[in-house]
């Protein structure tokens, strides 16, 4: 018996290294900021503890209006992706069209691009001077509406964020039997009426999963109200405008407001968690809905929705590609076309081509190693270090990024508890570290699902066949989770190649990133380069994405 | 060759006793298997074997070797599980030879014994094709093959083939019985299927809650059950209250509630008593003509026809239901609410005492 103790202890040993190695790494780079954040908030060095930040923002609607307007925008524009996604998913569900496939990956570019480029290019088509609004007045003196504040914000996050709904739903149609619809048929429901009858409520539990995934994106997206909202200001705005502005940054009210975006992200997610659950079922199609053909005006119809929809989606980014190639001067499209605003880009912003495929490379790879840990140390090794690792690494869900950005400035400028321990703002490893943070929860979760798909008699046949715990697990568990790892990996990719709200707080000259460069281009007014960057981001995604289908040999995304 | 022995294992999960005291042992080269309904412990005690489950007291040997304190992975066991188990990114070669790797043994020989144990289940054939390729049947032999190649000590089977269609089932017991007979290895094999523990085993030892009930030969568990829980479990029985008294000569009789009585002098040692009796439905024998032996009256309630066998509900006349089985004949005309008359075939009834605890009948 003493010699087993002893076994069970080295054992306990190796995963309680990785376990604690794990704990504290989460608490110097998530506890700690995130802690930071809600002291700065309450504390301050002259007034001691103090709600003052919560009562200044809450008395001035000068600051408590950006919350409604961010909500504002952020129903609707959820209100108005769920009308486009859910129709365009049914009929991809229900209609036999051609380019189908084309068009999904049409769609899936859209919505993995940053969504300020999609404001950008908006306001190059529809904006005072923009090519549609000055051929429309001119040609048709027609008086095209504003679209700046309110109705731009809205029109991008709506064409921007459908298209998640869209997969969403499009997934969840695979797993309705044909024979409902055919029941609902036989008693008499039929057409529109069986779609809301039936349909709708049987995708009931992916709208709601999907609205909020819509809602909190559209509510932390903080680029886009930059660029199009003009006086227009929303909550992230703020936040953003409050910390880093000229005349006298606010770290703690700035601090009081990231809680704030902190506890409403919280309550709406808790509120889907107990809406969602009453709306909660299985579902199992052994024959997944079959299309139909269409003919006549219907077929038309059906056409011009589907590709009419798609090809708005991806409007801003063609429109992107088409001026990359046009002579510029500053805001100033000129006549003739050339490869100068190319040339420009990569003399004056190589290195943050450079740096788009660096950082997110490293951060990826942190990615990967600490999600096969964590998932393995929270499902097959269960204790009390392991849940607090889990409910820990599921903290980034709920933060927005502009949020984590603050924390990290303000709490790693001068080390950590300014013992210049760590102080680590302006490296490649504060963004490298602020990524991996961020998309660590979406990577476990994939992660743990594919450890879930392994049968634990599977580790036990190795054991049983001579090989070591930990044998085992780098030629066993490791190799059969890795291809969905791989494949969650190349999507995280994609994402942080695109990501603004954090890296736009954490970048210095060396460090920015391509979407940085772009965003920093839009508001300096450069617009040639600012296309063409766009343009190589869009071509990284696309060969990502390539990738990625490759790898997982499918065509298709799961969210 | 190993003898397993295991003395005085106990097991607690949770602060719950599985397993309070068992005690086995398992001798060279026999196939002996772990029978008992879900929860009885058969599979905790495998993997207790195996080292996959902590063992909370006892000992357990190998020979003269004592395992508890062992790694599973130093165990040099093979197991073959209900699932397969097969490493799906690994060919089927590859899996037979990772146990093999393991034992850092020369690349020829890994070679060579693979390519020994895909011949013997026959799935040479399959030697070089991923797993998601094969059916649950080839993917069972290959666990089988991969269990085997390693030369292990004792092969432990949990289940192996409860995910498989009952055709299969049949094939695969038999395909597992030769292997075992051909390699000679001392096999534990867990199931929860009697007919497929009696078609497949030299010894069977049939647990309940932790406990074990029986061990001894198909046969003697058919015919001699220890108890009632044996009795009902293995095979299917009636069983009945009855009462042991001694007639004037002294000899023993059991005294049905329906007013039956069947003589029974092996029991004439005891005092008299109530008892329980246990008799398979096989063992009713129906009679045309009650003139020469004794019979009793019951009256049919239902019927099933099987083919081979004809399955009888019957009510006797103190209303209690029995089973009665009988060879179907093409000439059968017995329809329900017919009366008929039956009689006992008393040499392979058991006698049990009040409790069911103990079998009276067994010779000592």
């Amino acid at each position: 018996m003493k010699n087993t103790k002893k076994v069970n202890r080295f054992r306990l040993d190796i995963w309680g290294i990785a376990g604690l190695v794990i704990l504290i790494t989460y608490l110097l780079f998530l506890v700690y900021p995130v802690g930071n954040i809600l002291k700065q908030s309450f504390y301050t060095s002259e007034l001691g503890f103090s709600i003052e930040n919560f009562s200044k923002f809450f008395s001035m609607s000068y600051y408590s209006d950006t919350l409604f307007n961010s909500f504002k925008v952020s129903i609707t524009a959820t209100f108005f992706a769920l009308i486009i996604g859910i129709l365009l998913a049914y009929l991809f569900a229900m209609f036999d069209f051609k380019g189908k496939k084309f068009l999904r990956i049409l769609i899936i570019i859209a919505s993995m691009s940053a969504p300020f480029i999609g404001a950008y290019s908006w306001i190059l088509l529809l904006g005072r001077s923009g090519v549609i609004t000055s051929f429309l007045s001119r040609i048709f003196g027609f008086q095209m509406p504003d679209i700046y504040g309110f109705s731009g914000i809205v029109l991008v996050f709506t064409l921007q964020l459908f298209p998640l709904i869209f997969l969403y739903i499009n997934g969840a149609f695979k797993s309705i039997d044909q024979s409902i619809l055919e029941a609902a048929e036989g008693m008499g429901v039929t057409g529109i009426r069986r779609f809301f009858k039936v349909v709708l409520p049987l995708l009931m539990p992916t709208v709601l999963a999907g609205a909020l995934l819509v809602f909190m994106r559209a509510f932390s997206d903080f680029g886009t109200p930059m660029l199009i909202g003009e006086g227009y200001r929303t909550f992230p705005v703020l936040i953003y405008t409050e910390f880093i502005s000229e005349v006298g940054g606010d770290a703690a009210f700035a601090s009081a407001l990231a809680v704030i975006a902190i506890v409403i992200a919280l309550s709406i997610f808790m509120l889907q968690q107990v809406v969602s659950l009453r709306f909660a079922f299985s579902m199992n199609a052994l024959h997944p809905v079959g299309t139909k053909k269409v003919t006549g005006i219907k077929k038309v119809l059906v056409y011009v929705a589907s590709y009419g929809i798609v090809f708005t989606a991806v409007l801003p980014q063609l429109y992107l590609v088409y001026t990359s190639f046009q002579n510029t001067s500053g805001m100033v499209f000129q006549s003739g076309y050339s490869l100068d605003s190319y040339l420009e880009a990569f003399s004056r912003m190589g290195n943050s081509i450079f740096n788009t495929i660096r950082i997110p490379f490293f951060a990826i790879i942190l990615v990967i190693l600490f999600a096969v840990f964590i998932s393995y140390l929270a499902v097959r090794r269960r204790n009390a270090v392991t849940s607090t690792i889990d409910s820990l690494s599921m903290i980034p869900y709920i933060v927005p990024g502009t949020v984590l950005g603050i924390a990290y400035l303000t709490s790693y400028n001068t080390g950590i508890g300014g013992s210049g321990i760590l102080s680590i703002t302006g490296t490649t490893m504060i963004l490298v570290i602020s990524f991996a943070v961020r998309r660590l929860p979406y990577t476990i979760r994939s992660s743990v699902a594919s450890l879930h798909q392994i049968s634990p008699s599977i580790e036990e046949a190795a054991q049983s066949l001579g090989s070591s715990k930990l044998n085992t697990f780098f030629r066993i568990t490791v190799p059969m989770m890795m291809p969905g790892i791989i494949a969650g990996a190349i999507l995280s990719w994609i994402t942080m190649i695109s990501e603004l709200s954090t890296s736009i707080l954490l970048y210095t000259v060396n460090t920015r990133t391509v979407t940085v460069a772009i965003y920093t281009e839009v508001i300096r007014g450069n617009y040639g380069i600012a296309a063409a960057l766009s343009t190589i981001l869009m071509i990284f995604t696309v060969l990502s994405l390539l990738l990625f289908m490759k790898v997982s040999g499918k065509d298709e995304i799961s969210l | 060759m190993t003898l397993i022995k295991i003395e005085h294992a106990k097991k607690v999960f949770d602060h719950t006793v599985v397993i309070p005291d068992l005690n086995i042992t398992i001798k060279e080269g026999a196939l002996f298997t772990l029978l008992g309904p879900s929860g009885c412990g058969k599979t905790t005690l495998l993997r207790m074997i195996a080292g996959f489950n902590s063992i909370e007291g006892g000992d357990f040997y190998f020979n003269e070797k004592r395992i508890n304190d062992q790694e599973p992975s130093r165990r040099n066991i093979g197991m073959v599980f209900q699932n397969y188990a097969i490493f799906p990114h690994l060919t089927v070669r590859e899996n037979v030879e990772f146990g093999l790797k393991q034992r850092k043994l020369d690349k020829k020989i890994i070679r060579e014994r693979a390519e020994k144990y895909l011949k013997l289940i026959q799935m040479e054939k399959f030697m070089d094709r991923k797993p998601e390729q094969l059916s649950g049947g080839q993917q069972q032999r290959v666990a089988l093959a991969r269990a085997l190649a390693i030369n292990p000590e004792v092969l432990l089977m949990d289940e192996p083939l409860s995910n498989l269609d009952a055709k299969l089932r049949i094939d695969m017991r038999k395909a597992i019985r030769e292997i075992q007979r051909e390699v000679g290895i001392t096999t534990v094999y867990v199931t929860h299927d009697q007919e497929e523990a009696m078609a497949i085993s030299d010894q069977i030892a049939v647990m309940k809650d932790g406990i074990v009930q029986q061990v001894g030969s198909p046969k003697s568990l058919y015919h001699r059950p220890s108890n009632e829980f044996v009795a009902s479990f293995i095979g299917r029985t009636n069983m009945l209250n009855a009462e042991l008294k001694h007639n004037e000569e002294g000899i023993a009789e059991l005294h049905l509630q329906n007013g039956f009585t069947i003589p029974y002098p092996k029991l004439n040692h005891l005092d008299d008593q109530q008892v329980r009796i246990s008799i398979r439905p096989e063992d009713f024998i129906r009679v045309e003509d009650t003139t020469s032996v004794d019979t009793f009256k019951v009256r049919i309630e239902d019927s099933v026809y099987l083919g081979l066998n004809t399955e009888y509900v019957v009510s006797l006349t103190d209303k209690h239901h029995i089973q009665v089985t009988e060879e179907s004949s093409f000439d059968e005309d017995l329809n329900v609410g017919d009366r008929v008359h039956l009689t006992i075939n008393t040499n392979k009834i058991n006698v049990y005492c009040a409790d069911g605890l103990t079998n009276l009948s067994e010779v000592k």
